[in-house]
């Protein structure tokens, strides 16, 4: 990787449609790892400096691509950075955004902004990933700060970090939780990718699938499961949508594919 | 300096998320106004068709920072509609959790981005070397923010344990106590913080307006109560939109609202110059230390009022913890919920200001149609009437400090398009 004077690898922070709320999570690794900024030379961070330095080499992107005048951004990051790292789920997934494309977008124009809908751009909400190649990824809404700075550790140190392909049940078990499907709480446990502490089961909530989906989710078993805690098929539904609606909307793109090719 | 027409919607989109535009012609002001160019999101659009449950852990998606105040707004307003009335520990508790907010989302503002201001450097960073101690209880208030709120509700960007109709995860009295022990320690950190502010040089510069605040007779109050202005107006909060009266305007995808006058601002300094009789005597104290007193017309005294109300919320913490603890911490489920179609408000005074969530569920709990109006938007057009009273009274300085005394202005409204501030570029064109 090439360095600075300083002999520091610059780094430089972006955002693009998200809550921001991955970016306060850095800001708040700081508070237990100041070391990090005696690793790094940190050139642009808007939410947190004034500074401005376009010769950055690891680029973290928090956010969805929700507009066509966005992907010149991110084509500008990529040529820059050496390294790209999708930050949070918005980024890696779509996210929350992703959301707005189970409803027609004139609608969704329409319903926020009236007849004035025309001045607002949009388009359907992706990962970045769909936009640019991505070199690594920090999963999570928000991301974990314990992770984001084993990735951090890992990308100046030139490897990848893998991130868990075992679903968030393996970690609820370790922490001895009560299965929150035996009360009848819907939960992506079984499916979901692990890495969080199972912290949503911990705090009594189920899991919403913020990390994505595991390699080959056994989705059929998931829905009987689901469906004898009592949960209606649209709650089930709406579970894996939350955060994985651009997963779901693009399986069901493929699939709808294959079967006209038969 | 030429004359140019530049179509700003397009132009400053690039750009980024806010900006600055200033014209100035021969001392003549064409152009002077700030612009909001964050990508729209729609969460209103695509609320529809979610069950009622979901909704306040979507909604809290719309802010990093005051995640927990839009979790509670929008739980109030799924509350209201079904008519679920909270257990007194559930009250208890979500006060608690919102002071934690707004400790975190203040200490934030104040000492990451605006002391850098006044100490002449582009961020916190270079203060670690020039003002660790400044840097390091700045630290150490915020960590004690975040772990409160983690305490209660797993996290504080995004909350888990919120629920309609109460907690699905209680604290413990043990984590009660010592977060007790740790909020009295914080209370020399905040006399501390409070003697730095009265230090700070900060600018001299008043603009009569209407402050828009939540009000309750008995508290100084973040959750529900009634709508008040310093105009003299009161409105139950179901009556939100007599207040708001959103419009979009073509150079910001922030809708801009008004009231009484052209504009209105919400936030702190609103709160604080509606119910300055309900703060806690220590936070009195510290307004007096600051020279602030209601009704305060500086709008860069926002970040004082922030620093009062940090004073307010580590006392009144300590009392709800103390009454938490009278009463011991009471095994509670959510309540039960009866599905009906309805329709409901909730209102909090968040970190920036009165924000309203507004809902229509079907017979089975499935959301038709969403309003949230956040803080921001609110102070849009009373941030460019201010831009456009102060800049005649500071344009003849050199370029740079108009620059800087009017990303200061900014600053103080603690806007949170993008959350934050630092994010501005000034265009003289």
């Amino acid at each position: 990787m090439s360095e600075t004077t300083n002999g520091k690898p610059k780094v430089a922070f972006f955002d693009f449609a998200c809550c921001e709320g991955c970016q306060l999570t850095v800001v708040d690794s700081l508070q237990t790892h100041l070391d990090l900024l005696d690793a790094v030379e940190i050139v642009q961070f808007r939410e947190a400096m004034t500074e401005k330095g376009e010769d950055y080499q690891i680029a973290f992107i928090e956010g969805s691509c929700t507009r066509k005048s966005d992907e010149e951004r991110l084509f500008k990051i990529r040529e820059q950075a050496a390294i790209v790292v999708a930050l949070g789920a918005c980024a890696h997934l779509g996210g929350v955004n992703a959301l707005k494309n189970l409803h027609p977008l004139n609608d969704v124009r329409k319903w926020v902004y009236g007849d004035k809908a025309d001045w607002y751009e949009t388009y359907k909400a992706r990962p970045i990933g769909e936009v640019i190649d991505v070199d690594a990824v920090i999963p999570g809404c928000p991301i974990d700060r314990e992770e984001f700075v084993r990735v951090v550790k890992a990308v100046l140190m030139g490897k990848s970090l893998p991130i868990p392909d075992y679903p968030v049940c393996v970690e609820c078990k370790l922490k001895e939780n009560v299965c929150l499907l035996l009360e009848g709480k819907p939960c992506l446990g079984p499916v979901a990718r692990a890495g969080c502490d199972a912290i949503c089961p911990t705090y009594g909530d189920g899991c919403e699938g913020c990390r994505g989906l595991i390699p080959n989710p056994n989705e059929n078993a998931m829905n009987d499961v689901l469906a004898e805690a009592k949960l209606t098929v649209e709650e089930i539904m709406s579970r894996f949508t939350m955060f994985n609606a651009y997963q779901m909307q693009e399986r069901e793109r493929e699939a709808q594919v294959a079967e006209e090719r038969k | 300096m030429t004359t140019m027409k530049i179509d700003v919607h397009h132009v400053t989109r690039v750009e980024g998320h806010g900006d600055i535009v200033v014209d100035v012609e021969k001392g003549e002001i064409k152009e002077c106004r700030f612009e909001v160019v964050e990508a729209p999101r729609f969460f209103e659009a695509f609320v529809r068709g979610r069950p009622y449950h979901e909704l306040s852990h979507i909604t809290s998606r719309i802010c990093g920072i005051c995640a927990v105040g839009h979790s509670t707004a929008s739980l109030r307003a799924t509350e209201n509609a079904l008519e679920v009335e909270p257990s007194e520990q559930t009250v208890l508790l979500r006060k608690l959790l919102f002071h934690g907010e707004i400790i975190d989302s203040h200490v934030l503002h104040t000492y990451y981005l605006v002391a850098p201001d006044f100490l002449g450097v582009g961020s916190v960073v270079p203060l670690v070397e020039t003002h660790r101690p400044v840097v390091e209880r700045a630290l150490k208030v915020k960590k004690l923010s975040g772990d409160l709120c983690a305490m209660i509700a797993g996290r504080h960007t995004h909350p888990i344990a919120m629920a309609v109709g109460g907690f699905t995860h209680l604290p413990t009295e043990k984590e009660l106590r010592d977060m007790k022990a740790r909020l009295e320690d914080a209370r020399a950190d905040m006399d501390e913080t409070i003697a730095l502010f009265a230090t700070l040089p900060w600018p001299d510069f008043e603009r009569e307006t209407e402050y828009v605040s939540l009000k309750k007779d008995d508290e100084y109050t973040f959750i529900d109560g009634e709508i008040v202005t310093t105009d003299g107006f009161t409105y139950p909060i179901q009556d939100y939109r007599k207040v708001t009266n959103e419009e979009c305007v073509p150079y910001s995808t922030a809708k801009w609202t008004h009231h009484n006058r052209e504009s209105y601002m919400v936030g702190a300094l609103a709160r604080f110059n509606n119910n300055f009789d309900q703060l806690h005597p220590r936070a009195k104290e510290a307004a007096a230390k600051l020279g602030m007193e209601p009704i305060c017309y500086n709008t860069f005294l926002n970040s004082g009022a922030q620093a009062v109300e940090m004073v307010h919320c580590i006392e009144d913490s300590i009392e709800i913890i103390d009454e938490l603890l009278t009463r011991g911490i009471q095994p509670e489920k959510p309540q039960d919920v009866e599905l009906k179609a309805c329709e409901g408000v909730g209102a909090c005074d968040v970190p920036r200001g009165i924000l309203f969530h507004n809902y229509v569920y079907d017979e089975n709990g499935i959301c038709t149609e969403a309003n949230c109006i956040i803080p921001t938007n609110q102070n849009m057009a009373n941030l460019n009437a201010d831009m456009k009273a102060l800049l005649p009274q500071i344009m003849d300085k050199p370029q740079d400090e108009v620059r800087l005394m009017l990303e200061m202005l900014v600053r103080a409204y603690d806007p949170c398009i993008s959350c934050s501030a630092h994010f501005l570029t000034v265009k003289f064109v």
